[in-house]
């Protein structure tokens, strides 16, 4: 039981990254590339700096999947992730630029200036959805791109000069955290506040599986007359919940913005999109600590080696496609799984039955 | 008319960790009312499912007049003739009576004056007395149980499958539905159902098939089985008599409500002046035909609902404005009436079921944190307790057999020692053996000083386990009777307010 539930769970996205694997492979060779190579790039032994990368990236897709992942066991579709860490970033960036708090707890302060903003901006879709019963989603789609526009101008309004663009004040030195070196002879490091991700996954795989809030969220999101029935006020519930995904949006970009640029500003210093990427995330790690963990470094992964790919002569975005597939297929593959389980299952009670049949007779 | 005669041979089907059916044999013949009767769990829904081609049977086979069939999905059933109404009913609300029956079947006589026609012909000819064009959220649980029945003729169907369709009927409606089925029978269809109560079978069936633990362990004659003989050969040992039992009603009000005004979204009262006490050890019972507001005064004493104007008090604390959670937390239990929509999570297994409704108490939850092993110890007693037959509490809430799955609701709302149970139909769908424990649960609660507030459709639970009788007509508490006394013709009368049905 125990091991077949494993294999249950690891078999699905194995079958699913293959099978993606595969499609892009064909997209390749049908449109006159050489899918060897493709093949080859991706599965090599990532070299030292790639590394890094992977692992920084993975921490912050964690994150945004985290925040995804958090809406979505409630039945929420939160796909304004992006604009709220969007709105996170720009207002830690310029309260950590500010110098108001000095030294290191000035990242502490920033961190919570972040997820505020972030919260904050999220409730905004949240009181539309309760006050005014607008679609979340709708109203979500709509703030992120007021999000970049008004970072954007916040930015030429109040940042500084750089180059051609506009970017907030740097972050005083006494404030940039050291990050890990891991590979000495290697350009960068692991970010400080990468280990934000294992704090946050673990924090979500408490509330959720054991805390009354987490039974709450999940109750309601699988049957929201039952939870209604049960005692939660679900108007409530979808603030709070909506607060809490866009506070967690709120850190996605920190790692990166205390790690290495130090400031804000769309589009060189900033990288946008993590926000979307982290919602296929959530989907392909099924909303599960675990899974989003894996789903995050099977991302970056696949990110981090497609530079690589230019080499080789095969356009870098062909990863995009392998993405979307990998999601798709794994959706496809649990469900194939588990209709298999069910069959094993019947089986087996048939042949003990048949068992205990024989013995009787006998 | 063709008439269908459906023969089911050695019939199996496994579910994880359960056998459901296994060598299943009925014969239901042309033209005749066939009872399918047996203790929660035994199979019965599952056999009903196979024979309408909504689940595969893992052996064997299903002979329609003679030729071996196989239905992949209920298309295949419909085509052959066969037509089921589930127990919960599948009608859009916002449609009428007409849109109801052709949508999905506009082949067969389009959607205009054939149609219509056709469905004025049939509801004319069975004596079911429906307007087309009526809407149907306009209409009471027996109407719409007809317009489910209209919706399967209207398909040709020629053998009618219907799943404890009595179940959700007061006395004078279960009457109605009965001339119905005869009047179908005489036109040569045959007819399917379940039923727990077993009045009702003797009443109406022309053969009756027993289940138990699965496969089918004899047939009975109608006109010579006693209820006795049929519950022994259902549960396979005597039936618990019914106890009497002696007053334990005291002066203290659990529950009052004061001149309590409900309204709806469109400003209609959908309860006028609801002035009603709960004493503790006492059982007052609602009386009422279904949609009579009966749903409302329970959302508004759950908290689930706002009241326009009124008070109500629990103890001589005024509650009028609390919500559910805080509701539950003073003590009070909640068996609602429709328990896939609010008394499950469908998906969640039983220990976790065991949590809903209980998430800010103990055992199962302990200063915000879940306590799984308390969860899953008291969910292992309500199993063992309530008699619910399951594999074991890690199988989920879907899994279970509906008795079985109202057995854990009832066991676990009345867990933690509540002070008021407010149940909505709470034996819905079990057997007799269940009922007679479920209702020996209350009364032993009962003596501990338990106040309970009663809403059933059920005559003999309504006057068997109430104090005080109260009649529910469109919104207002209109009579009131001591159950000693009453007749269910009495009670049936006031319940339609003086029209017989
Ligand atoms: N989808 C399912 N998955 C797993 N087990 C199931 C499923 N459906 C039914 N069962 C099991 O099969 C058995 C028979 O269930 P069924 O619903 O046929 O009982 P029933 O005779 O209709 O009982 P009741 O009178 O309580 O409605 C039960 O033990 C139930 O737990
Ligand atoms: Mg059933």
């Amino acid at each position: 039981m125990k091991r077949s539930s494993i294999v249950g769970a690891i078999v699905p996205p194995l079958v699913a990254v293959l099978g993606a694997m595969a499609a892009t492979s064909l997209v390749i060779a049908v449109s006159g590339g050489s899918a060897v190579d493709f093949v080859a790039t991706i599965f090599s032994v990532p070299n030292e700096r790639v590394l890094i990368t992977i692992i920084n990236q993975s921490a912050m897709l964690s994150l945004s999947a985290f925040a995804a992942a958090i809406c979505f066991r409630m039945g929420l579709f939160n796909i304004g992730v992006e604009g709220q860490y969007t709105v996170g970033a720009c207002a830690g960036a310029f309260f950590a630029g500010s110098g108001l708090v000095p030294g290191p707890l000035n990242i502490l302060v920033t961190l919570v200036v972040a997820m505020l903003a972030g919260a904050g901006y999220a409730l905004i879709a949240a009181l539309l959805k309760v006050g005014r019963g607008v679609s979340e989603v709708i109203s979500a789609i709509m703030l992120n791109y007021i999000a970049l526009t008004m970072a954007g101008y916040l930015v030429a309004r109040y940042g500084e000069t750089s180059g051609y663009t506009y970017v907030t004040a740097e972050i005083p030195p006494s404030s940039q955290p050291l990050g890990f070196n891991l590979f000495p002879n290697a350009p960068g490091d692991v970010w400080a506040l990468s280990t934000l991700a294992v704090i946050v996954g673990v924090g979500y795989w408490f509330l959720m599986s054991r805390t009354r809030f987490g039974f709450d969220l999940r109750a309601t999101g699988e049957s929201t007359s039952a939870a209604l029935a049960s005692g939660v006020s679900v108007g409530r519930m979808v603030l709070i919940v909506m607060a809490l995904s866009g506070a967690v949006a709120g850190l996605v970009w920190m790692p990166a913005f205390f790690g290495s640029v130090h400031s804000f500003g769309p589009p060189e210093n900033f990288q946008a999109g993590l926000g979307f990427t982290g919602l296929a995330v959530a989907l392909l790690g099924r909303n599960r600590t675990i899974g989003i963990f894996v789903g995050a470094v099977l991302f970056a992964f696949l990110a981090g080696q497609s530079n690589a790919l230019q080499q080789e002569g095969i356009a870098k975005e062909v990863v995009d496609i392998t993405q979307g597939i990998v999601v798709l297929a794994v959706v496809v593959a649990y469900a194939v799984v588990g209709r298999r389980r069910a069959q094993a299952e019947q089986e087996r009670v048939a042949r003990q039955l048949d068992a205990e049949r024989e013995g009787v007779s006998a | 008319m063709t008439s269908i005669d459906l023969e089911a041979r050695g019939i199996g089907k496994r579910f994880p960790g359960v056998v459901a059916n296994h060598d299943v044999s009925l014969h239901i013949r042309p033209g005749r009312v066939h009872a399918l009767i047996g203790e929660n769990g035994a199979g019965k829904s599952t056999l009903m499912k196979i024979l309408y081609g909504v689940q595969a049977p893992d052996d064997g086979t299903i002979v329609v007049d003679g030729d071996p069939v196989t239905f992949a999905t209920p298309t295949d059933a419909i085509a052959a003739g066969i037509g089921m109404v589930f127990q919960h009913f599948m009608l859009a609300d916002n449609l009428t009576v007409l849109e109801n029956i052709v949508l999905g079947a506009e082949k067969r006589h389009g959607i205009g004056g054939a149609a219509r026609q056709r469905i004025t012909e049939i509801s004319g000819r069975f004596g079911f007395g429906l307007d087309p064009d009526d809407l149907v959220e306009t209409l009471g649980v027996a109407d719409r149980q007809r317009v489910e029945i209209l919706k399967v003729l209207y398909r040709g169907a020629r053998l009618i499958i219907l799943d404890e369709p009595t179940a959700v009927l007061v006395p004078q409606e279960v009457d109605a539905l009965f001339a119905n089925l005869r009047e179908l029978v005489a036109d040569g269809c045959s007819v399917l159902f379940i039923s727990h109560k077993l009045d009702e079978v003797l009443a109406i069936a022309d053969d009756i098939t027993v289940m138990r633990q699965g496969t089918t362990v004899g047939t009975a004659d109608p006109a010579t089985a006693t209820k006795h003989q049929l519950a022994e050969l259902m549960v396979g040992s005597e039936l618990p008599s019914p106890q009497t039992s002696e007053s334990t009603v005291t002066d203290d009000v659990v529950l009052e409500l004061r001149d309590v005004v409900v309204t709806d979204d469109a400003g209609r009262d959908r309860l006028s002046d609801i002035s009603l006490t709960v004493h503790r050890g006492e059982v007052v019972g609602i009386a009422g035909v279904e949609g009579n507001g009966q749903s409302e005064l329970v959302e508004v004493v759950m908290g689930m609902r706002r009241c326009r104007s009124g008070s109500i008090h629990l103890d001589a604390e005024d509650t009028t404005r609390l919500r559910t959670r805080g509701v539950r937390e003073r003590g009070v239990g909640f068996i609602p009436e429709d328990r896939h929509r609010h008394g499950l999570v469908l998906d969640y297994p039983l220990w976790e079921n065991r949590i809903l409704g209980h998430q800010t108490r103990r055992p199962s939850v302990r200063r915000g944190l879940i306590n799984r092993a308390g969860a899953r110890a008291d969910a292992q007693r309500i199993v063992e307790e309530f008699d619910v037959r399951t594999p074991g509490i890690d199988t989920t809430a879907r899994a279970l057999s509906g008795g079985n799955q109202q057995k854990f609701i009832v066991g676990r709302e009345m867990s933690g020692e509540p002070r008021l149970l407010i149940a909505s139909h709470p034996t819905r769908g079990v057997d007799v053996g269940a009922q007679a424990a479920i209702w020996e649960h209350i009364r032993a609660a009962r003596r501990q000083g338990l106040g309970v507030l009663l809403i059933s459709a059920d005559l003999d639970e309504l006057i068997g386990l109430s104090d005080r009788l109260e009649v529910i007509l469109r919104g207002r508490l209109t009579a009131r009777f001591d159950p000693a006394q009453v007749t269910a013709s009495d009670l049936g009368q006031a319940m339609t307010g003086g029209r017989d049905a």
